[in-house]
This record gives structure tokens, sequence and C-alpha cells, in this order.
């Protein structure tokens, strides 16, 4: 784990997007950013998901969040959503792409 | 007003058996068992009894039996009692990510290593047997299933990596006693008796011979399993009397309370949009589900099908007096909020469950309609 955390730089993340679009580095572009400080579960996924729709796709929404759930909530709406979970970039930052 | 109560993982309704056995033990059993006179001995024949059946109900010998007065009291004798026996130096225990709290409290006392799950919820075995092999480790715990989202683990492939090890493992079976046949292959095993409908505050503890485990309260006599201080009598021969009943009518039981279940994960997934059923849909307990609804706020789902007369658990934080969600949900990475645990019992119908899938989809709309959610 050391190894390989020690070994990516941030260009290795914005790597992973395979494919999709050709920005090189999204959040650059493209970046929404949507406040839910203060928000609790499950209003931060809500609001969420209503922010993705303005979305394009392919384009990242960054999601500020002090609800100790987020960090589990976010992934898991992005898997049951079929979008992309970037991370947490930052404390309380969460990074979603839209993919379809 | 009338309720279907499907909170059975937290403790059962009694089985007519423990309220049989309760009055008349009460009536039989209440000197102390240790005294010399004419009552103490019969009290002392019914708790050789009762210990009798307990090991003959779990294929284990008497004096690998003891009570304790809860089954949070026997997991922390389990643990405390495998650190009792290290002479010297770090007492590491290993344990999986979905424990019990009472097992995450217990160990947590010491140095632990912890090993993660899959999504459906299993241990992750490879690092489980790797973790095991770690310097100073004195016990392994595994839950043999899972008491909120149901997934069986596979206790017998982790028996085999801690004999290889030369760890002794300890099974948390309160979740699956009276449910599942027991696993094969560990060391110390504990259980609660109001899970499988015996009566609150009573705890069986389990230590095969040859462990390296020591009693770890005060003033213990060395190889007595027993909690120290008064046993509780009349409860644990109705503790005895309710597992050999129920183990007695499990298979027929769990049979049918599987197919409820199956019915629960199939309708929930047809009917509630968006809603995701968790856990292990074939390697599980017959009589437990967890499913979480995306949106939803899972305070208000709990209190309107209480309303609806539907007693469910929830695993989401905003029902736990933490406010954190269960920890159980957080290792799977599955969604935690709008989260329901269904756990049926004996006294389960058909008819009882039916009612819930007509009532659900509409509850679960309200709450979208209300929040604002609907479309999303």
């Amino acid at each position: 784990m050391t190894d390989t955390a020690g070994g990516a730089s941030p260009d290795d993340r914005t790597g992973t997007d395979g494919g999709i679009g050709t920005d090189g580095t999204p959040g650059a572009h493209d970046m929404d950013v949507l406040d839910c400080l203060g928000l609790r579960c499950p209003r931060p996924v809500i609001e969420l998901a209503k922010r993705m729709q303005q979305v394009p796709v392919g384009g990242v929404l960054r999601v500020l969040s002090d609800d100790p759930v987020a960090g589990i909530d976010i992934p898991a709406w992005c898997w049951a959503r079929g979008q992309e979970y970037l991370g947490a970039t930052e404390p309380n930052t969460y990074e979603v792409r839209r993919v379809s | 007003m009338a309720y279907a109560y499907f909170d059975a993982a937290a403790g059962a309704p009694l089985h007519p058996v423990t309220e049989q056995a309760l009055l008349a033990a009460r009536a039989d059993g209440w000197a102390d068992p240790a005294k010399l006179y004419s009552p103490a001995r019969r009290a002392s024949q019914l708790l050789d009894a009762a210990r009798a059946s307990v090991a003959e109900s779990l294929g284990v010998r008497p004096d690998e039996v003891g009570f304790q007065p809860s089954g949070t009291q026997a997991v922390h004798a389990a643990i405390a009692g495998a650190r009792t026996a290290r002479t010297g130096g770090p007492a590491t225990v290993v344990h999986s990510a979905i424990e019990h709290s009472a097992v995450l409290h217990a160990a947590g006392t010491g140095p632990v290593v912890e090993v993660g799950v899959d999504r459906l919820g299993a241990v992750d075995l490879a690092a489980f047997t790797a973790a095991v092999r770690g310097p100073d480790v004195v016990l392994a715990a595994l839950i043999s299933a899972s008491h909120e989202v149901g997934t069986v683990q596979p206790v017998t492939a982790a028996a085999r990596a801690c004999e290889a090890a030369g760890v002794p493992l300890y099974v948390d079976a309160a979740a699956s006693l009276g449910y599942e046949p027991l696993p094969a292959g560990w060391s110390i095993l504990s259980a609660s008796a109001r899970k499988w409908g015996g009566p609150a505050g009573i705890g069986v503890l389990v230590v095969r011979k040859g462990t390296r485990w020591e009693p770890p309260w005060p003033g213990a006599t060395p190889g007595v399993l027993d909690a120290p201080g008064g046993l509780n009598l009349p409860e644990i021969v109705a503790s005895a009397a309710s597992l050999r009943a129920v183990l007695a009518e499990r298979q027929e039981q769990a049979q049918r309370l599987y197919a409820l279940v199956e019915l629960i994960r199939a309708r929930v997934a047809e009917t509630v949009p968006d809603a995701v059923v968790v856990g292990d849909p074939v390697h599980r307990l017959p009589h437990l589900v967890t499913f979480s609804c995306l949106y939803v706020d899972g305070e208000a789902l709990l209190h309107e099908l209480d309303r609806a007369g539907f007693v469910v658990s929830s695993g989401s934080s905003c029902t736990s007096s933490t406010l954190r969600p269960s920890h159980v949900l957080v290792a799977m990475g599955v969604l935690t909020h709008g989260n329901v645990r269904v756990s049926l019992h004996r006294d389960s119908t058909e008819d009882e469950v039916r009612g819930f899938l007509d009532v659900l989809p509409g509850i679960v709309a309200g709450l979208r309609a209300r929040a604002g959610v609907v479309g999303l």
C-alpha cells in the first residue's frame, strides 16, 4: 500500500480515466463545486444526484461535505449509479465524474 | 395495536419452552448450587443437567461449556481469556471488520489486526490467513454469519488457516445459532440465549479442551468457565431447554424462513425503485435480510414502518445512538442511508411478510416525494 501511494502522483490518479474524455487534467475544466457542508445523510447524496443532472458527461463535480457518512455514501452512490468516484482529494472534499 | 416484530436479530420472542422451563426451574432451582444442603443439591443437579444439555446441543463436552450473565459478557470473556493465557509480550487479536461491536470493543483493549470484507460482506480469507500468521497473535475472531447483513462467513476454511498457524479461532455464533448448523474447527465459541428465543441475560461460552485460554476474572478456578458470582439458574435451565427445542425444529424453520426472506429479497428489488439488497443472496442466514433505499432517511423510514405496524432495525447513522452508521455497511462499502434490517423468527408469518411488502413501496415513495427526490 505504502509503495503504491508513494509512487502515485496526482497525474496517476487522473490517468485512471482510460478512454473517457480528452482532458488530461480533469478538475481543471468542467469542475463544478457543490457545497453540502452542514448537511446530514441522506441530504449530501440527494444534492449530489440533483446537481449531477447538470454536469456534462465527462465532467467532474467536487462535493464538499462534513457528514461522517459522506466518505461511504458518495462512493456507494457512484457504484449504484454507474458514475466514477475519483476519491477524496482533501478532507471533506470528494470528486465524482459523470460517466453516463 | 397489533404489530409484526421483525427484529429477531436483536432478540427473538420467548420460545414457549422457555416460559415453561422458567416456571418449573424457579420453583426448584433457587438455591446456591455450590452449597451442601438438600435444596442446593437439587439446584446443583439442575445446573449439571443444563450444562450437559447445552453441551449435547452444541456437540461438545459438558466441561467445555460455561454460563455468562449475557452474550456480551461471553464475548468479553472469550477474548480476555485468550489474552490472559499469554504470559508476557503483546497479545494481538485478529478479527474481521464485521464483528459485533462487543467483539470490537473487547479486542480493542489491546493490539488488533482488522481484516476487511468484500461487497457481499464475506471476510477476505487470504488476508485473514496472512494475518493469523503474523507475530504475537493469540486469537483470531470470526463471526459465524453477519448479524447485520446475514452473509455466512467461511469459518471452516478460516479454522484450517488458524490451525496451521497454531492460533485458536473464536466464533461469535450469536447471530446464527438456532438458524444455521454450527461450523466446524473453532476453539472458542460464544452465543446469547435471547437470540434463539431463550431468556435475556444468559450467555454461553464454549472453550474446547487444549485451547490456550484462562479465566480472565479475579479469583478464577482454572478450568471453570462460568462467570464469577451467583448464577441465574432458572434462566440457565430455560436457556438449555429452549436451545434443545429450537434446534429440534431448526431445519423446518430455516427452510420456511429462507423462503420468506427470498420473497422479501425479490419483491424489494422489483417493487422499490433504487433499493439495494445487500449481503450474499445465497450463503446467508435464513431469517435475515438488509436493504438500503437510495435518498431515504433511515430514521424516517423506521418511523413510518412502525406506524404501519412493522418493527424493523436499521444500520443508518441517524438511527444509532452514536450517530455513526453501521460499521458492517461501512466495511462493505454499501449505501448506509435508508437502511432496513428485517430479521424473522418462528412466529413470523407469511401474512406479516406480505403485509410488509405491500406497504413498503408506498412508504418509500412517500418519503422520497417529501424529500423532493423523485426522478433523480
